[in-house]
């Protein structure tokens, strides 16, 4: 794994800060709209996102279905666009067969506009070398076993595709609502390091 | 650069280890895949930041099995990759 992110030449604050002036300096970016856009962030992107499109698959079979054929138009009916218009977003479901589960093996790419910034460990290099080789080791250090039948498929978001995972509805929620459902959500079930 | 590879199709990440940036990791380098979708088009990050960026590429999902990466395990592992980084079985 690349550990080119630090070097002796400077913290990544102070390169961030080199290549903004870099980039103000030529016109690509002005400070203003780069202020915009991290105010911005925080307001809109969060892991509550996540958990209102999964609750809406487990209660809309046929929104379900869109989500898992073409997640970028499926989401627009929630009033979310993503990651922007060049990103893909894929949408992959565990079911009583299949644990899927997400990483960035070269950097840390992530749905960031449904799940807010990442958590720290999808960042680090243990988890983003080690999951792919050994997805159940990593996940049993998560305390999350997964059963023996059921295969693992980890997603490695290595270029314009962002993941995000359906996970399996926990049994004695038929009763609960959309609204409900969507607070026993969590980030890590999203990501495929937990179980609901 | 026109697509390349079909959905099903078994292909083979590249070996070679270029010089400079590359988003080819290297657990898969040399290894053999089944692509399973097409994710879009996309500028080849090997020279996207640079003068010359090249034409867009096809980006495919290629699965590759663990047993085939690392030899134990019975997971796959999906990732994306350009088509300059593969080749045919």
């Amino acid at each position: 794994m690349s550990g080119d992110h630090v070097d002796e030449a400077g913290s990544p604050a102070r390169r961030a800060r080199a290549i903004e002036q870099l980039l103000e300096g030529v016109g690509v970016v002005s400070g203003v709209e780069l202020d915009e856009f991290l105010d911005r962030l925080p307001a809109t992107s969060s892991p509550a996102n996540g958990t209102r499109i999964v609750a809406r698959a487990w209660t809309d079979p046929a929104f379900r279905r869109r989500l898992l054929d073409d997640a970028n138009s499926a989401i627009r009916e929630l009033g979310y666009s993503g990651d922007g218009p060049s990103v893909v977003l894929r949408v992959v479901e565990n079911t009583d067969e299949i644990h899927n589960v997400v990483v960035c093996t070269l950097c840390s790419c992530y749905p960031l506009a449904l799940l807010g910034p990442s958590p720290s460990w999808y960042k680090s290099e243990a988890y983003r070398s080690r999951v792919v080789r050994d997805p159940r080791g990593v996940l049993a250090e998560f305390n999350f076993d997964v059963s023996p039948d059921l295969a693992i498929r980890v997603w490695d978001a290595n270029a314009d595709t962002r993941y995000l995972v359906i996970p399996k509805r926990p049994s004695g929620t038929e009763h609960l609502s959309e609204d409900d459902l969507a607070k026993i959500v969590t980030r890590r079930g999203l990501i495929g390091t937990a179980p609901l | 650069m026109p697509e390349r590879f079909e959905i099903g199709e078994r292909v083979r990440a590249r070996a070679d280890d270029p010089r400079g940036h590359c988003r080819l990791p290297r657990y898969v380098r040399g290894h053999v895949g089944t692509v399973v979708a097409h994710h879009g088009v996309s500028v080849v990050p090997d020279r996207g930041a640079t003068t010359h960026p090249g034409d867009p590429e096809t980006v495919y999902a290629v699965c590759f099995d663990a047993q085939e990466l690392w030899g134990v395990s019975d997971h796959t592992v999906t990732i994306e990759l350009w088509q300059s980084y593969l080749e045919p079985r």
